[in-house]
């Protein structure tokens, strides 16, 4: 049955990849996106990588999806000038497929038990000062990857930003449509208990900053896209705040062991668990914003129809 | 077969798919989605290999590097897709410019 069930999952993804480069309208290829990101949220599953699998779910096709479909509405939908569909180039397919061949032969003939940095990581879990092994990978062991990784974060969000540097405002009066609202009403306590639930859990199981922030934005994008809130703006020192706190608290904590003669990103045994915690809440607040700050405001009024003198 | 191995052909698989619709497509959305793809197929290797522990207790520093890998790839996604909206737009002036209508006169959408 697991084997049934492991075959057909790593059948039907390079399957579902092909459909929605195959498709030829962008919204049905955008919505085949979202259902491959959950098929292979899935398989993370099935690996054993719980962790992954909330990202997965959360970031890369919750978001990614409603990204991707916010997009559409902006860009046209079938440009007339350029086909959505691919050109056939029959040496390029075989390139492919030989590289496909190399590759999956590659694959193939690496030893097939490895145990890999797993044993290492065990040996020294007791240190970090969380339970979680993948937590203590992230924000103790290989703290640096994290690091950048916000800075990464930061970047995108202000080059999004600057190539965008207009945001509408949205129209007051498209927030009381009661449907999105009533929604939106029952949806947000739950969100915050999950997302404060997840960083939590995160010392102990799979959690963690990136799932929390990941469903906070998540609250926040329906509120963008309902209009009960307009984009947030660079401008305004609580959005600046919120940006902030994470990377600086991080680079603080960082920081600090080299005051006290450790090397850079040494947390001190006794307070690494709380100071893990610490991070990872204010790393919440700044990754939900940056996320959030990747949606832009409502769609202008497209050129032509109903323009105001 | 294994089933981690199972993971890894079909991750390669994915590679390819989402390699050809890179270079095969024109539109730009398709292009993020494409390297999205790509992107994944690359991450299910990684985590598929990180299985091959004998313990059957997976490997966790692939995993906290795939995390790490996803999050990355939305930042560049967002990046793109921002990119994309800046060109709908400036093409939209572009048109607006060269045929302009009777009445809008102004330059912001």
């Amino acid at each position: 049955m697991d084997v049934l069930l492991d075959g057909v999952l790593a059948l039907c993804l390079p399957l579902l990849a092909w459909l929605v480069l195959r498709t030829e309208s962008l919204s049905q290829a955008v919505v085949l996106f979202v259902a491959f990101g959950l098929l292979s949220a899935l398989g993370w599953a099935r690996l054993e990588a719980p962790d992954i699998a909330l990202v997965e779910s959360a970031v890369g096709t919750g978001l990614t999806g409603a990204l991707l479909m916010h997009t559409l509405s902006w860009t046209e939908e079938t440009p007339p000038d350029i086909r959505a569909r691919g050109r056939r180039r029959p040496w390029a397919l075989l390139a492919v497929a030989a590289s496909t061949l190399m590759l999956g032969w590659a694959v193939l003939a690496l030893p097939a038990d490895s145990p890999g940095l797993g044993p290492l990581v065990e040996a020294r879990r007791e240190e970090s000062g969380v339970k979680h092994p993948v937590t203590a990978v992230l924000l103790n062991f290989r703290g640096y990857d994290t690091l950048l990784e916000i800075a990464v974060l930061l970047v995108a969000a202000l080059g999004a930003r600057a190539v965008n540097p207009r945001s509408e405002r949205p129209t007051p009066d498209a927030g009381d449509d009661p449907l999105t609202g009533e929604l939106f009403r029952m949806m947000m306590p739950a969100l915050l208990l999950v997302a404060g639930y997840l960083v939590w859990v995160g010392d102990h199981g799979p959690g963690g900053a990136f799932q929390a922030g990941a469903i906070l934005a998540g609250g926040g994008v329906v509120a963008l896209l309902t209009m009960r809130m307009g984009p947030p703006r660079l401008s305004s020192w609580q959005v600046r705040w919120a940006l902030l706190t994470g990377p600086m608290l991080f680079i603080g904590v960082a920081v600090a062991p080299l005051f006290t003669g450790r090397r850079l990103l040494e947390l001190p045994r006794p307070y690494a668990g709380t100071l893990i915690f610490v991070v990872e809440l204010a790393l919440t607040v700044t990754i939900a914003m940056v996320l959030l700050m990747f949606f832009p405001g409502t769609r202008p009024p497209r050129a032509g129809a109903e323009g105001e003198p | 077969m294994n089933p981690w191995a199972v993971y890894a052909l079909s991750g390669v698989a994915m590679f390819s798919v989402g390699l050809v619709g890179l270079f095969s497509h024109q539109h730009v959305v398709k292009r993020i989605l494409a390297s999205n793809i790509a992107g994944s197929g690359v991450l299910i290797v990684l985590v598929a290999l990180a299985r091959r522990a004998p313990s059957g207790v997976p490997d966790p520093v692939p995993h906290a590097l795939v995390l790490t890998g996803i999050v990355v790839s939305v930042s560049s996604t967002a990046l793109g897709v921002a990119l994309a909206r800046r060109m709908a737009r400036l093409r939209a002036d572009a048109a607006r410019a060269s045929e302009p209508p009777p009445g809008s006169g102004g330059e912001g959408p």
